[in-house]
């Protein structure tokens, strides 16, 4: 039967993991190629590698990062961060990514998931939406807006519509972050995961929010993901990926067990 | 080991050229030249994307040769649309054929209140006896990532489950497919790879 993914998140600036895990051996903490194969080690069903350096100067130290880590990586990885066109996306691909994502670029320029699906598959394209409620509309969670710049700047957009439109372009997946629920360790914005969940056929990947490992079962039942994040989770609740895992499995969830 | 991988510019081999190698194998990746075809030892035929971007398999004359090659007795392995090429065809592209190794054709999973395409890590209930999948034991985990799928029949040598049984797995002396990904399915997929690498073959 499928299982519900858990997916290891790192942060990448300038070819150094920004945001360590405090369990990790200390020499070995800032280097995504090893961060990377540990939670492959560790029961991570999917990496996704997110480079917020994102500049012109970055690409070339991105890539090497991202051939370094695919090297000796063999589950899925993703790659996201400054890919702003499909030769951008080539690159990346050469490296050894298996799926790209794009956020941004995508609002610019919708025609981007076409390309990129067009040349690579669907499955190799994950728009990611970063997501806030809008308090003021007579429904906050249906009305979700789109935002880029880290959550500072509205786009103007409905969530789920925006959602829709990047599978109708051939997106292969949505990696869904609430902006409301990122940093507070209060939970994954269920409501909200659940309604872009519906309005889509394709997997949505929950971001934002963990502070707990219910609050995964919580995002796999009652928020209608396929797979959800886990990045910082590694600092305070669990030590890894497998034991995120084994406490799920024993709350019902399916899961990959054993990894 | 050489290992000649197809390049029918549907996706991209990285993962799969990567994976061989760690395993100790030279790769040759050819899109047109047929003599690497003929003069293989281990012949892989990856695959994401579309069963129409196959057609280029027959334009180049690949098709012919890999045919050619089988019937010699060649270890031939197909991942993914790889795999879905070894039936008569596909109801993603009608009137492009496949090869037509193992009968029936794919098509899309069923209408259900479930997701396609199917994506993650799923069990796979291998047949005893498989040769591919030799040392995998029952409930191992792989990881896919399809719409379509493979009609299980007396060649199918693993069934995984999504809306409903269908085929994760052929096998027919030297021809074998998989519908998931061995090179991003961890150690479950690196010691099916394995296994298609150490297949001893009798080639005439």
């Amino acid at each position: 039967m499928i299982t519900k993914r858990i997916i290891a998140c790192l942060d990448v600036h300038a070819g150094r993991v920004v945001k360590g895990v405090k369990f990790v051996d200390i020499v070995d903490a800032g280097d995504p190629a090893k961060q990377a194969a540990r939670h492959a080690r560790e029961g991570a069903d999917e990496i996704v590698l997110l480079d917020i350096t994102a500049t012109h100067e970055g690409r070339q130290t991105l890539l090497d990062t991202v051939r370094r880590t695919a090297r000796e990586l063999f589950v899925p990885f993703c790659v996201g961060g400054g890919i702003r066109s499909a030769q951008d996306a080539e690159q990346v691909f050469e490296a050894g990514a298996d799926k790209v994502s794009v956020n941004s670029a995508a609002l610019n320029d919708p025609m981007l998931i076409d390309a990129i699906g067009r040349s690579f598959g669907a499955q190799a394209v994950v728009v990611a939406i970063d997501a806030k409620r809008d308090p003021s509309a007579a429904n906050p969670v249906h009305e979700a807006q789109v935002y880029v710049q880290g959550g500072r700047k509205p786009t103007g957009r409905r969530v789920v519509e925006w959602a829709r439109e990047a599978e109708q372009r051939g997106a292969g997946e949505i990696l869904l972050t609430s902006m409301d629920s990122d940093g507070t360790r209060a939970g994954f914005d269920c409501e909200l995961t659940a309604a872009v969940s519906e309005a889509v056929g394709i997997p949505v990947i929950a971001s934002g929010g963990a502070g707990t490992v219910d609050h995964f079962a919580d995002v796999f039942g009652r928020g209608k993901a396929d797979a959800a994040l886990a990045a910082s989770i590694f600092h305070f609740a669990v030590s890894s990926a497998r034991s995120l895992k084994e406490e799920l499995a024993k709350a019902g969830v399916s899961v990959r067990l054993p990894c | 080991m050489r290992v000649t991988v197809i390049d029918y510019k549907a996706g991209n081999l990285t993962s799969v050229l990567k994976a061989l190698r760690h395993l100790g194998a030279d790769t040759v990746v050819t899109d047109s030249d047929l003599s690497l075809v003929e003069s293989a030892e281990r012949i892989v035929l990856p695959g994401v994307g579309h069963f129409a971007a196959t057609e280029r398999l027959d334009r180049t004359g690949l098709t012919d040769a890999i045919r050619a090659s089988v019937a010699r007795g060649v270890p031939f392995l197909g991942i993914c649309v790889g795999m879905q090429w070894l039936y008569a065809g596909s109801t993603e592209a009608p009137g492009q054929p496949g090869l037509g190794q193992f009968s029936g054709s794919c098509s899309r999973f069923a209408e259900s209140a479930e997701k396609v395409p199917h994506v993650g890590w799923n069990s796979l209930d291998a047949k005893p006896g498989s040769r591919l999948l030799a040392g995998v034991e029952p409930g191992e985990f792989v990881y896919f990532t399809h719409s379509y799928k493979g009609p299980v029949t007396s060649d199918t040598a693993a069934t995984s489950f999504y809306i409903e049984p269908f085929a994760a797995a052929v096998e027919r002396d030297n021809v074998m497919g998989v519908q998931f990904h061995p090179e991003k399915s961890g150690a479950t997929g690196l010691k099916i790879l394995t296994n298609f690498l150490s297949w001893k073959a009798q080639v005439k």
